[in-house]
């Protein structure tokens, strides 16, 4: 049973308004030879400076500190590749730090800028992250990223992590999907929905216009998961500058768009399932402890959490970061997310995880249509529209990057800008990749709040990074 | 004529023999689609690492014995006094004591279950195991965690009881010398190596 004291449940508090006022990233590809790391780093950056009308040397000119997200040195074969990018992006002799957590670096890179500003270290931080996957063939890539496992305990095991998450996915569809064939596929339509998005977005690495049959029909790779329900292996690059207000105010002053004020919690959890042990739910504004009584009733077995089926660490990083930003229920007073759709199964848990449905009740969040940029049972604008950029099934996971680039996803609906930055024929020219005929603008329209899951392991470390319009906040400042 | 690289320790020093690394040569990567030009080169790097299982040794060497330990947490200071770990583990995770090494063999006989499982069609690099692997989670009675392992026969099935087997001929010394069978497995139907 674990117990958290009254200390450990106190709400973070930044110490003063953070704001993220750009962002940018490279091209998102399974394999990019043509290109060092530092190359897309630097195609980051530039984009992130363009975005705000300013040359590089000009942002860059802002920048006190840097928080470097890579996750895997053995991938890149280099130790302090941090030093190598810094030195190559020509930030000298500022301060930096290399941030790994697995697949959360991303939202951890993100953390640590934002902890920065907020404390008064820098007025203004570079978070930049990346992934190089591929210098070793995918036999190998998967054995590596196994080596994010317990490896006495479990990375012998078939060195596969789908293997890790594929013993949660069987546990979920069996109590709480009740072993139903429509659960399978409503999971599998989440990777079509992820497929397709990614259509539209330049930068990403695995565009496909396909159907629920063709994910039940890809290659098993762990049952019940299917070569279609994992995510992908990326190389790529994305930034995020982060500022205090009158910086801020500064670097935007002839950007089309305003900064974000930003927020981001961290939750952990157990590196190996196996350790975790039973506990109360910690609840979100939006639940109460009546409504789990009878948890284990309506779904036999679903009543030991976290068990397999939960992810303690979302569910704290949720815990805190609601309450930061004043986020009472998400399904309200959010209008767009990003979660981190390692595997169409993790994509489920995280809605119960996030509340955006109750624990048990995942499955209702696609089957509604909710989770769409436009519901395809009413044609009309989904509730809570998720991974419009096409996540990490369809977009990347270039692991250090994966985080950045999702949240960077946010803001470029929040600025209401997401049409000129996937949609401009330069871009995708310059990806040599074709522009669909039937391309759609997926615009969240008004989107004003959103939230970005960036997530490791089988739920060692989770980030929520919350970035709202400072014209719509949701609570005042303390 | 090169031989694996072996280790022991002697005066609380690792003593190190054979060959940990062998010297392959770079190859460069070249563009077949732009006249042959240079992209890069490959770097070959084969090695072997020296890996202290520190407090957990007994777990493995036991194995190799036919024995699966788990620990308890017998601190009275201790809040949750009691506590059961299988995975074996050194020190409470609450208090932080040392904890109590227990023999769970005939409780794993007697009460272990699938709390869930997986079948792997695709593995990683260097996996050792045969596939596909049929992942399980065990769950023991009066045990606070859910230890990951393997089906050696059968289907694996959420409740199905199983029992512990071990690879008592040639143990590699790792996590792969414990496995599960179906409750009711006869020994000769056991894979190769492996006892209960």
């Amino acid at each position: 049973m674990i117990k958290f004291s009254k200390q450990q449940l106190k709400i973070p508090q930044l110490m003063r308004p953070v704001y993220l006022v750009t962002a940018g990233q490279s091209k998102f590809d399974r394999a990019i030879p043509d290109k060092r790391t530092e190359e897309l780093c630097i195609d980051a950056l530039t984009m992130a400076a363009e975005l705000v009308n300013m040359s590089p040397a000009q942002l860059k000119s802002y920048i006190h500190s840097c928080y470097y997200g890579h996750f895997a040195d053995h991938f890149g074969d280099q130790l302090l590749g941090e030093a190598v990018i810094h030195d190559r992006l020509g930030l000298d002799p500022l301060g930096n730090i290399g941030i790994k957590t697995g697949g959360a670096t991303g939202g951890s890179t993100l953390w640590e800028a934002t902890k920065a500003v907020a404390s008064g270290y820098s007025d203004c931080a570079l978070a930049m992250g990346w992934e190089r996957m591929d210098e070793v063939p995918t036999d190998e890539g998967n054995f590596l990223i196994s080596c994010a496992a317990d490896k006495d305990w479990e990375s012998p095991l078939g060195h596969i992590y789908t293997g890790y998450y594929a013993v949660m996915a069987q546990r979920y569809w069996q109590i709480f999907g009740k072993a139903e064939d429509s659960f399978r596929r409503t999971l599998a339509e989440i990777s079509v929905k992820h497929h397709g998005y990614a259509r539209m977005n330049p930068f990403a690495q695995s565009p496909m216009k396909i159907t629920v049959d063709d994910v039940l029909k890809s290659p098993v790779v762990a049952y019940p998961l299917r070569a279609l329900d994992c995510c992908l292996m990326s190389v790529g690059a994305a930034c995020a500058i982060i500022c205090d207000e009158k910086t801020a105010e500064q670097i935007c002053k002839n950007a089309p768009h305003k900064p974000l004020r930003i927020w981001v919690a961290a939750g952990s959890h157990t590196l190996r399932p196996a350790d975790r042990r039973d506990m109360e739910i910690p609840l979100l504004p939006n639940e109460t402890a009546d409504q789990y009584k009878d948890l284990g009733e309506r779904f036999p077995g679903g009543d030991r959490y976290p068990g397999f089926t939960g992810f303690l660490a979302t569910r704290m990083s949720a815990y805190y970061g609601y309450r930061m930003a004043g986020i009472t229920d998400p399904s309200e007073d959010l209008d767009v997310i990003e979660l981190h759709d390692a595997f169409t199964i993790s994509d489920m848990q995280s809605y119960e995880d996030l509340g955006i449905r109750p624990y048990g009740q995942g499955r209702d969040y696609v089957e509604s249509g909710d989770c769409y940029h436009t519901n395809p049972k009413t044609g009309q604008p989904g509730k809570l529209p998720s991974n419009i950029s096409g996540g990490l099934i369809g977009c990347m996971h270039a692991v250090g990057a994966t985080g950045i680039m999702q949240t960077f996803e946010m803001a470029s609906h929040i600025w209401n800008r997401w049409a000129e930055i996937h949609g401009e024929e330069k871009i995708w020219r310059k990806f040599g990749r074709p522009k669909p005929a039937d391309w759609t603008d997926l615009q969240v329209k008004g989107a004003k709040r959103g939230l970005a899951i960036s997530h490791a392991g089988v739920g060692s470390h989770v980030t929520s990074t919350i970035l709202i319009d400072p014209d719509h906040l949701l609570k005042k400042d303390d | 004529m090169s031989m694996f690289g072996q280790v022991y320790v002697k005066n609380n020093r690792y003593k190190i023999k054979g060959n940990f690394h062998h010297l392959t040569p770079n190859i460069p990567i070249r563009n077949a689609d732009d006249g042959w030009k240079l992209m890069g080169v490959t770097n070959p790097r084969d090695m072997t690492y020296i890996h202290a299982y520190g407090g957990e040794a007994p777990f493995f060497e036991a194995l190799s014995q036919g024995k699966l330990l788990g620990t308890r947490c017998d601190n009275p200071d201790c809040e949750f006094q009691g506590t059961v770990y299988q995975p074996f583990r050194i020190h409470c995770m609450d208090c932080l004591g040392r904890n109590t090494i227990i023999d769970m063999t005939d409780a794993a006989q007697k009460n272990a279950v699938i709390h869930t499982f997986m079948v792997c069609e695709r593995s990683g690099a260097f996996s050792l195991l045969d596939k596909p692997i049929k992942f399980i989670n065990v769950e023991f009675e009066k045990v606070d965690t859910i230890l990951m392992s393997y089906l050696s026969k059968g289907s694996p099935e959420i409740g199905m009881r199983v029992v512990p087997i071990f690879k008592k001929q040639s143990p590699t010394y790792t996590i792969m010398d414990l496995s599960w069978v179906p409750a009711g497995t006869e020994e000769d139907q056991l894979p190769e190596g492996f006892g209960f």
